[in-house]
């Protein structure tokens, strides 16, 4: 097997290189104190008390607000129609599928984009509303439209593993169900929600996961004042230019990732 | 298996026409000739004409499209690479290096961003087309192993065998066996991989530099300052080309799994 080892040899150097040395280095960065020249090696936990001011704390809130709601209706609306295209014929399955994910292959800017026509102020809902004579609302920059925007962009990655797991059910299962005298909402709650919870942890995990570190939609949708974690991270390095403390918000929020994750996993299992 | 009701067809259709009307709409304002996008005043291509004539906006397309091709070329080559050698190496480290392998696609973007921005930095190389280029491969590396990775799980090993068994060396067999035979699943991760370079904006504002604008950072850009019908039409054409990936990509994905 040695000659694999030389095949391998590229990708370990890359993955070495350009993952894990850049990762150790974040880590460093979150520990010590200011120097964006040289890393220097004054270690502190200055910049994650900086993190428990109430400023950044309530980014942190309305952030976990923003992607718990986001998740929470993607997969009220998402479940549904999950269903609804598992219980269609093979052939317009696929087809459905397909339009559920062209979106995703359609640029993350022209989608939030498009809501920006749709939402302005002398947009075209505000424009349909006053045609019917109710006075325009504001819903750009709010965190309506940023919420629109998120739920938009990522329910396909809702919708994909429920569907997953809901077409790959044993349909003899729910038959048996049936025959057993349980009724439509029984069969429902006891037989097909349990099958899927694989699906919809799966699905829970992308949205929420996506929700919470996006910070082109609510810049874009929320305008420049708009702040969510991943805004914090961005103006942190490219604008304010505190590294370090940029660097201790993306390790919390690696955290908070990887505890939400392994809960997820954890009640994976237990089911 | 009971069929659906004329309400779940309904709600089908009322959730896909929520997710398809705002691109609609950016199509349909794009061949507006009014300026506001509010009212349809005739049909008109000037935006389009305007489109191409803004230089700035053509030297970005121009910068994407040799950054998509570089980087998908060069991930191309690591990622099979990789793939390979993942799936023959019985190392016990296995298990930690194809976690590593689908590190990046977990990490949030801005993370990944920011890390490549530091690092960068440290080692005192100047944003431009190079960095963007490591950066991008951060993201399409993996797309390209798993896809071969996927192929490689459903090829049958002893096609190898028996090219190492008649006298090829193993450069030999993996060039002239293996190589061909996985070499739809690269073509198709490499598309993907150029796909999502070409719509990258979060790795790229990290490392991009001030000069070198890449189309979707050009894009960002100018909607951070508002509505523009000319971003309507350029959206209308990246949005054509988008889905001529897409179509390629799933006649690939088709015959493979044949």
């Amino acid at each position: 097997m040695k000659q694999y080892r030389n095949l391998i040899k590229p990708y370990l150097v890359w993955a070495f290189v350009i993952i894990v040395i850049p990762l150790i280095l974040i880590a460093l960065y979150a520990f010590t104190e200011d120097g964006n020249e040289v890393l220097t090696f004054s270690f502190t936990l200055e910049n994650f008390r900086k993190f428990l001011e109430a400023t950044y704390m309530s980014v942190i809130f309305k952030s976990f607000k923003l992607g718990i709601l986001t998740t929470l209706i993607c997969l009220g609306l998402g479940y549904p129609l999950a269903f609804i295209i598992s219980k269609c014929p093979e052939k317009s399955q696929n087809l459905l599928i397909l339009l559920v994910t062209i979106p995703e292959w359609i640029n993350m800017l022209l989608r939030t984009y498009a809501w920006m026509n749709l939402l302005s102020d002398n947009g075209i809902i505000n424009r349909l509303l006053q045609l019917l004579g109710i006075s325009p609302v504001t819903m750009m920059y709010t965190d309506f439209s940023v919420l629109v925007g998120l739920i938009c962009n990522f329910m396909p990655f809702m919708i994909i593993p429920i569907h997953t797991s809901l077409s790959k059910m044993d349909k003899s299962l729910i038959e048996a169900a049936f025959d057993l005298g349980a009724n439509k909402f029984q069969t429902f709650t006891k037989v097909i929600w349990k099958l899927s919870i694989p699906g919809v942890l799966n699905g829970i995990m992308m949205v929420f996961l996506l929700s919470i570190s996006t910070f082109v939609i609510p810049k874009l949708l929320g305008g420049g004042q708009y702040m969510l974690i991943g805004n914090l991270i961005e103006s942190q390095f490219i604008s304010v230019g505190d590294w370090n403390f940029g660097s201790a918000i993306s390790l919390i929020l690696a955290v908070l990732i990887l505890i939400f994750m392994s809960l997820m996993k954890k009640m994976d299992k237990d089911e | 298996m009971r069929k659906n009701s004329k309400f779940a067809g309904f709600y089908m259709g009322l959730i896909f026409f929520l997710m398809y009307l705002p691109i609609a709409i950016v199509i349909i304002f794009s061949f507006n000739e009014s300026k506001l996008p509010v009212r349809l005043t005739g049909f008109s291509l000037k935006w389009y004409q305007e489109l191409l004539q803004d230089n700035a906006m053509l030297e970005a397309l121009v910068n994407s499209l040799i950054l998509g091709c570089l980087s998908c070329l060069v991930s191309a080559v690591i990622g099979t690479l990789g793939a390979v050698g993942l799936s023959r190496i019985r190392w016990k480290s296995r298990g930690v290096l194809e976690y590593i392998s689908i590190l990046p696609l977990m990490i949030p973007e801005i993370i990944l961003g920011m890390v490549l921005m530091a690092f960068f930095y440290l080692l005192g190389l100047p944003f431009g087309m190079l960095t963007l280029l490591i950066g991008h491969t951060v993201f399409c590396v993996p797309y390209i192993l798993m896809e071969v990775k996927a192929r490689l799980v459903g090829m049958d090993p002893s096609l190898e065998e028996a090219a190492r068994d008649l006298g090829a060396g193993p450069g030999r067999a993996f060039w002239d066996i293996t190589l061909p035979l996985i070499m739809p699943a690269v073509i198709s991760g490499s598309l993907l991989a150029f796909a999502m370079s070409m719509d990258d904006v979060v790795i790229s504002i990290f490392i991009n530099g001030p000069r070198l604008s890449t189309l979707p950072i050009k894009v960002y850009t100018q909607l951070k300052t508002g509505v523009t019908p000319e971003i309507n039409a350029l959206c209308t054409l990246l949005l054509i080309a988008t889905l001529i990936i897409f179509l390629i990509y799933t006649r690939i994905t088709k015959n493979k799994h044949k």
